[in-house]
């Protein structure tokens, strides 16, 4: 690859400028309060931070209602993500055989990814809803059987739905990126080795897609411990009876509604530390997987 | 027995006509080089053959079968593509041992008949590595592995020696003759590299544009050109044309320079007739100035080792020969040429089509004095 090399310039320093400024606004400043908050405690009569070193991590670690939360968010990310990558990869497959119709579904499958969570959570709210929404039609034959306000399995279920859905995209573009990257003339081959389409795909397009599935199972993952606040808080609110009381979630209606700012600011440097453990898990060993030339 | 019979098949992708009307009849066990230049159809008409691609008209049929409507795996086909397509994944045993994998052969025989296989081709030592750590020249023999050991019916070969150094392409190409004369199955070999061609076909096809030019044995082609097209690609330096007329009553080609060359044998043209005059390099020989049939006026001088090129110019058409001898003559001076006019071909003018001599004996008659 070239590079170009550039001595230090003030317009280089300009137009970095910028970048830098939002980085520090909106990520390295709001990091470093959570750091604080996360370590002081707010006196109770007023008087500023007092340092409590690690007592906001002990208590958030010995609620029960946290380690609920963390339950709840390891089976939204594992659902959503299993769900997202499978329906990804199946309509990937579809794509690139080009079975009727695949121009329509290759535009129809990208959208949901402009879409913003909390977008998402109010269009499935018109899915979901059970007095209004497409499953009420489900309450007019077993009255009351679907409310996701009550029944906890069903309002996990509605957002692993909402969150998969709008994951979908992103990983059906790349497994179809990847797809279409196997050379034609492999395939080709296999065909005249003998193996039929089915064969083909399990020896031939699933090995060769490993690098990718490690990729997008990693990012999926992050995505929907970070990204699934919009969903929660427009769809379910985080219940019934915290059930979907995800951990972005909580530190939300933590912090800004029960008014425990250190509660809520060690329970993000926890989650912080989770995605940067996931993010480093991605850099060190997905990054530097086998790439077939 | 696999002889392969190509009727009228023609090739549309779209409203693209690729290939029109092909015909051609490949006998059990031949050898046959299929040569054009790069676009011509030559990898289409094999991915035809291989079912690859789907025929828009027409029928193929493999020993005696029609097979238009069969998949890749029910020809019996075996490919040698031209990047190899090995599997990346793979080991090279898997990878040659893929076909015998699907068919469901036992391990035990399978792992058996790979290494042996591996072994014919020379990479017993390799057969743990995968194609990344190959050379080019051990990845090309995988792909060959990996036909072989389906003991296909046919054998066919996507320009599989292009991407290889000049010396290793020598090296495969006596090698894959060498097989070919071992196991005896029928091959199709698609090339556009006319050595290649000229020096493994037992037949060669000469393509143009989606439709076949001639058909023949490489020395057929090469002594009797069936167009203007199959002339000037086979041979190099390329065979040189002489725009003229026909003049039946001297039995003579007049050059538009006005020179009159005097056939030395009746051809089937009319008076008047537009015609090309076609002879090869190495069928010319230089004269003195004014002591040839022509003058032409020297170009460019290029020593090829074993005898030299001459680029010559008659008018304004580029002219070369080749001679053994060097003698000095300066560039840009005038100088005679001599054709040995029994290895002239004649083509028509119009049409490209060869003009044959009337009688069948192109004996070497006395010129007719003008
Ligand atoms: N899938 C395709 N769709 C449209 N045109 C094609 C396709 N494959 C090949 N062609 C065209 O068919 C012609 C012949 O191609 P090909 O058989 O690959 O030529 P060759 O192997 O002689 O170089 C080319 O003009 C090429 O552009
Ligand atoms: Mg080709």
């Amino acid at each position: 690859m070239r590079r170009a090399y550039f001595k230090f310039s003030w317009i280089a320093a300009a137009l970095l400028a910028p970048q830098l400024l939002i980085i520090f606004v909106f990520f390295y400043w709001p990091s470093a309060q959570a750091l604080y908050w996360a370590f002081t405690l707010e006196q109770p009569w007023g008087g500023g931070n007092t340092w409590v070193g690690l007592d906001n991590f002990r208590k958030v670690l010995s609620d029960p209602y946290y380690w609920g939360s963390v339950r709840v968010s390891v089976i939204y990310a594992l659902a959503t993500t299993v769900l997202a990558m499978s329906m990804a990869l199946t309509l990937a497959i579809f794509v690139d055989r080009q079975l009727a119709g695949y121009k329509a579904y290759r535009v129809a499958i990208i959208w949901p990814y402009a879409v913003a969570a909390p977008a998402v959570g109010l269009a499935f709210q018109f899915v979901f809803n059970p007095g209004a929404g497409i499953f009420s039609y489900i309450n007019t034959i077993s009255p009351g059987w679907w409310d996701l306000s009550k029944y906890p399995w069903q309002a996990v279920t509605a957002i692993v739905i909402a969150g998969a859905w709008k994951q979908v995209a992103y990983s059906f573009v790349f497994f179809l990126a990847a797809l279409q990257s196997i050379p034609r003339s492999l395939t080709e081959a296999a065909a005249m080795d003998g193996a039929r389409p089915l064969r083909r795909m399990i020896d031939l397009q699933l090995p060769l897609l490993t690098p990718t599935f490690f990729f997008l199972l990693v990012i999926n993952i992050t995505d929907s411990f970070t990204d699934s606040f919009g969903i929660v808080d427009t769809l379910t609110g985080g219940g019934p009876f915290r059930a979907t009381d995800l951990m972005v979630y909580k530190i939300y209606a933590d912090g800004f509604r029960g008014f425990d700012y250190s509660g809520a600011a060690a329970q993000s440097i926890i989650l912080m530390l989770l995605v940067m453990a996931l993010t480093f898990v991605q850099f060190r060993y997905v990054e530097k997987r086998v790439h077939y030339t | 027995m696999a002889e392969i019979a190509i009727r009228n098949v023609t090739k549309t992708y779209g409203k693209t006509t690729i290939m029109e009307g092909v015909n051609l009849d490949i006998h059990d066990g031949e050898f046959v080089v299929i040569l054009g230049p790069s676009g011509c159809g030559k990898s289409t008409l094999l991915r035809l053959i291989a079912g690859l691609e789907e025929i828009t008209a027409g029928e193929i049929a493999i020993g005696g079968e029609i097979v238009n409507k069969l998949e890749p795996r029910e020809r019996g086909c075996a490919m040698v593509f031209q990047n190899y397509a090995l599997y990346p994944h793979m080991t090279v045993a898997e990878n040659i041992g893929y076909a015998l994998k699907v068919a469901g052969v036992p391990k035990a025989e399978r792992l058996a008949r790979v290494a042996e296989t591996a072994k014919s081709v020379g990479l017993g030592d390799f057969l743990d590595r995968k194609p990344g750590q190959l050379s080019g020249g051990q990845r090309q023999r995988v792909a060959m592995a990996r036909a072989i050991i389906r003991s296909p019916k046919v054998f066919l070969f996507d320009e599989p020696l292009s991407n290889l150094d000049a010396k290793l392409r020598v090296q495969m190409r006596h090698e894959i003759r060498r097989i070919h004369n071992q196991i005896k199955a029928t091959s199709v070999f698609v090339t556009h590299d006319q050595h290649e061609g000229m020096t493994l076909a037992d037949r060669l096809v000469v393509m143009n544009k989606g439709t076949i030019e001639q058909v023949g044995t490489p020395a057929e082609i090469y002594d009797r050109p069936a167009s203007l097209y199959v002339a000037g690609f086979i041979g190099s330096p390329a065979m040189n044309f002489l725009p003229g007329q026909y003049d039946a009553a001297r039995r003579a080609v007049v050059l538009e320079g006005g020179a009159v060359i005097g056939m030395p044998a009746d051809h089937q043209a009319v008076d008047g007739q537009l015609v090309q005059l076609g002879i090869r390099p190495e069928h010319v020989s230089l004269r003195a100035p004014g002591q040839g049939m022509i003058d032409a006026r020297l170009e460019i001088v290029e020593d090829l080792g074993a005898a030299r090129l001459w680029n010559l110019k008659i008018e304004d058409i580029p002219f070369s020969l080749i001679t053994e001898a060097r003698p000095h003559i300066d560039t840009g001076t005038m100088t005679g040429i001599a054709l040995d006019l029994r290895q002239a071909h004649l083509f028509d003018g119009v049409s490209g089509k060869r003009i044959d001599a009337r009688t069948a004996t192109v004996a070497a008659r006395a010129v007719p004095a003008e």
